[in-house]
């Protein structure tokens, strides 16, 4: 089972949401900042400006951008007639991941 | 849970999908556009205070997340730690209200 596309799309889409689901309390605990105002959101922007924090930035879009690909595989195998494609739906979500990965990446 | 509670949870698992689907394609066209020349208070205060648009998006955006983060990590915890019953289920629901507040607390912060 390990070795096919479907359980490597499923592990992916888990491990990224587990991923994700720690990030965005820290994420909006970090954007609530702006309610004491400019100087203590631009603090913290400035402390993202670090390499490794820059890095891991790039991390959890490349993350939300599998774990998006990926719901989207799902949406069409459950909801379309699609069955077949399996193998070309999670090259197609992995192919998309790492596109808006590098698509971030280069503009930071 | 009943077998109705569980395909509750399925089908506000799959629409809050549909709507995420449509928010992170917002949210990663936005965000790559943001930074560009780096990121500053004020600039994201010049885009989002006072806007009704971003104020209902963002809205719409944590609601959404709310709804599908806990049930996501309801099967993870099912399936990879065995921990189902109750207890999940509760504290799975606090941890829902917890980020919910705290979405909140930050698209308020930003409108405000």
């Amino acid at each position: 089972m390990r070795n096919h596309s479907g359980y490597w799309a499923f592990a992916v889409h888990r491990v990224s949401g587990i991923a994700l689901a720690l990030f965005l309390p820290v994420h909006f605990w970090a954007l609530g900042r702006a309610l004491e105002g400019a100087a203590s959101l631009d603090a913290l922007l400035a402390w993202t400006e670090m390499p490794l924090v820059k890095f891991a930035e790039w991390g959890i879009v490349l993350l939300l951008a599998a774990h998006f690909a990926g719901g989207l595989r799902i949406l069409a195998l459950e909801f379309l007639p699609w069955r077949d494609w399996h193998k070309s739906l999670a090259a197609a979500a992995a192919a998309a991941s790492l596109a808006v990965g590098l698509a971030f990446a280069l503009a930071l | 849970m009943s077998v109705r509670g569980e395909t509750m949870l399925w089908i506000a698992q799959r629409a809050s999908a549909v709507l995420l689907a449509v928010c992170v394609t917002v949210h990663l066209v936005t965000m790559t556009y943001a930074i560009r020349g780096g990121l500053s208070a004020v600039e994201i205060f010049a885009r989002t205070r006072g806007s009704i648009g971003w104020l209902a998006f963002y809205t719409l955006f944590v609601v959404a997340v709310t709804v599908h983060v806990p049930i996501g990590l309801r099967s993870a915890l099912g399936e990879w730690l065995g921990w189902r019953g109750r207890s999940r289920d509760m504290v799975l629901a606090a941890f829902a209200l917890a980020l919910g507040a705290l979405g909140m607390r930050a698209v308020l912060g930003v409108f405000a």
